[in-house]
């Protein structure tokens, strides 16, 4: 009886692993097949998507390079990723302290204004953003970018650091106010250090939005050399329609892949730890 | 003293902040519902207000309704496809005691963080009608008849792009789901065992009624996670083509403000997408409504 439930139980084991290794396999093969394209000559692209590379085509990463652009979209895509991220926190950490921390007037509210904000989309606002920076020369500009960017990860960003803030055990604070600290030392040295693994989930998952942010760097930067990579991944996509230099698109893929994968390699801990953290305490 | 200090510092602390959100966020969401009632073309000050003009000449608009039936197709189908096959994946690394489970979750969330436009070409090219897997798979079956332009025919547009939708969210939703499984307790599955349910009636009886508050959460992100991606997959993967088939609302509202420069008609076109999703979050909320324990 026992040992016909074990084999029953070892069987439908192996029936979830073949359903599980199916899945794999279409979640991985896209990943896959772009690194192998990327390795290959446009010709052997058309010839077949199954077929390997005869020999490994770096030529096309330098094609990407110098052909392209990539390495400039590169560099422009770090820039506003690294200016957004640098802004964000400093208007998010601040906020999120007062909201989690103190109680005054009109905090309730405001925490509730910056949740309904979860509700609009980049998308929604790009027009009136659109016209408005044009009426103040701010388009075509990587710091206001930056700054729209910042203030689009507002709503996400101190909901889960108010969630995390609210954590933190409030001796701290209150044994550093005994010592005759100012409330602005004690958010410098006291606080911060201890929402450290907060503000480094704020970090990871604003990183991945601004690394691919498509809409809004679409409609407010003009100029080739102060486009983000995926804005130029997006042109190239268009001109390659045309010109079929097929092997550069996906060096380019693979570049723009590479910190992704890296970042989520180093933290998908982390990040699936802060979705069970913040996305579901609502 | 002390208190003014206190005052000082939390005016500090939020002001900057209220001030930049203001300005970026809450000034353009107010202009989408007032320039909505202008014609403008944007520039220059040939502004007019026209009352409800811009939404009547709307839905006297073909192509408008062509895009906002396909992006209802979109919310209705994506999610719920999306949503199902995440709790599936879900209970099964729950559940299925594997040793890799970790692994598996690593990978099956990983679509989730990659950029739109990345997966927009690449599934362009995995459709694609001569170099493409999926139609090389369907000629070494020998299904040639069903090697289709993916992409290129009316028919099968949407169901293409929804498809690459539920790729991307699928993973992201399995680990919100896996979270939330971690707290029911192991012992419902083992009495329900003991009373004979298989794992399809657990999975109704018991995963489905003790996530289901978060089930209506997610829901409600996915619909409007909906809007964002295909906004993107649309653009990069077919233009809105063939013939507008693949149009979406927002893709709509692009080209109507930055090709025709069509500025006020456009807004009123953000208008009711945002109106749209808010009413559909509203009624899935609702419908969704249980008493729980």
């Amino acid at each position: 009886m026992s040992g016909n439930k074990g084999i029953k139980q070892r069987g439908s084991k192996v029936l979830v692993r073949i359903f599980l290794l199916t899945a794999t396999f279409i979640f991985v093969y896209p990943l896959v097949w772009n690194l192998i394209a990327s390795l290959k000559t446009n010709k052997e692209i058309m010839s077949s998507p199954w077929g390997l590379p005869a020999v490994l085509n770096f030529s096309n990463f330098v094609r990407a390079f110098t052909e392209s652009n990539m390495g400039e979209f590169i560099l422009n895509s770090f820039f506003v990723t690294g200016l957004s991220m640098a802004l964000l926190l400093i208007l998010v950490i601040p906020t999120s302290y007062a909201l989690s921390r103190f109680d005054f007037k009109g905090r309730k509210f405001l925490h509730n204004f910056y949740m309904a904000g979860l509700f609009i989309q980049p998308v929604y606002i790009m027009i009136p953003l659109f016209l408005m920076m044009n009426n103040f020369h701010m388009l075509d500009n990587r710091f206001w970018l930056s700054l729209v960017y910042a203030a689009g990860a507002l709503p996400f960003s101190v909901y889960l650091l108010t969630g995390f803030m609210r954590s933190i055990p409030k001796e701290f604070e209150e044994s550093a106010a005994m010592d005759g600290s100012g409330y602005f030392h004690t958010l410098i040295s006291i606080i911060i250090p201890l929402a450290r693994p907060g503000i480094l989930t704020v970090v990871i998952f604003n990183f991945f939005t601004f690394w691919n942010e498509y809409a809004l760097a679409l409609v407010l930067i003009s100029t080739d050399e102060k486009k983000t990579i995926p804005v130029g991944l997006a042109n190239l996509m268009e001109v390659q329609k045309f010109a079929t230099d097929w092997a550069a698109l996906f060096a380019g893929l693979v570049l723009v892949l590479l910190p992704t994968i890296t970042l989520y390699a180093l933290t998908q801990k982390k990040l699936t730890e802060g979705m069970s953290m913040g996305g579901l305490k609502g | 003293m002390k208190n003014k200090k206190r005052a000082a510092f939390i005016l500090f602390c939020i002001l900057p902040t209220l001030l930049i959100f203001s300005i970026f966020i809450v000034y353009p969401v107010t202009q989408v519902f007032i320039k909505s009632m202008y014609s403008s073309s944007g520039f220059g000050n040939n502004e007019q207000f026209i009352g409800f003009a811009n939404f009547i000449e709307l839905f006297q608009d073909d192509i408008f309704l062509q895009s906002i039936k396909n992006t209802g197709f979109l919310m209705l189908v994506v999610p719920v496809i999306t949503l199902f096959l995440s709790l599936v994946f879900a209970s099964i690394l729950s559940l299925g005691e594997l040793r890799e489970k970790h692994l598996y979750r690593t990978i099956f969330f990983f679509p989730s963080i990659l950029s739109f436009v990345v997966i927009g070409i690449l599934w362009a090219f995995i459709y694609h009608p001569n170099m493409g897997i999926v139609n090389e798979v369907l000629n070494w079956m020998g299904l040639e008849q069903f090697a289709l332009t993916w992409l290129g025919s009316k028919d099968t547009v949407l169901w293409a792009i929804a498809l690459v939708m539920v790729w991307q969210a699928v993973g992201y939703y399995m680990v919100m789901y896996l979270a939330g499984m971690d707290s029911i307790p192991k012992e419902l599955y083992e009495a329900a065992s003991l009373d004979g349910a298989n794992a399809v009636q657990q999975f109704f009886k018991i995963t489905v009624p003790m996530l289901w508050e978060i089930i209506r959460i997610t829901i409600i992100f996915s619909i409007n996670g909906v809007l964002n991606i295909s906004f993107v997959l649309v653009i990069v993967m077919t233009g809105g083509g063939p013939n507008n088939s693949s149009q979406v609302a927002l893709t709509y509202m692009y080209k109507q403000a930055f090709v025709n420069a069509n500025f006020g008609y456009a807004m009123a076109i953000a208008v009711i997408v945002f109106s749209v999703s808010l009413l559909l979050s509203f009624i899935s909320n609702k419908l969704t409504e249980r008493e729980t324990h």
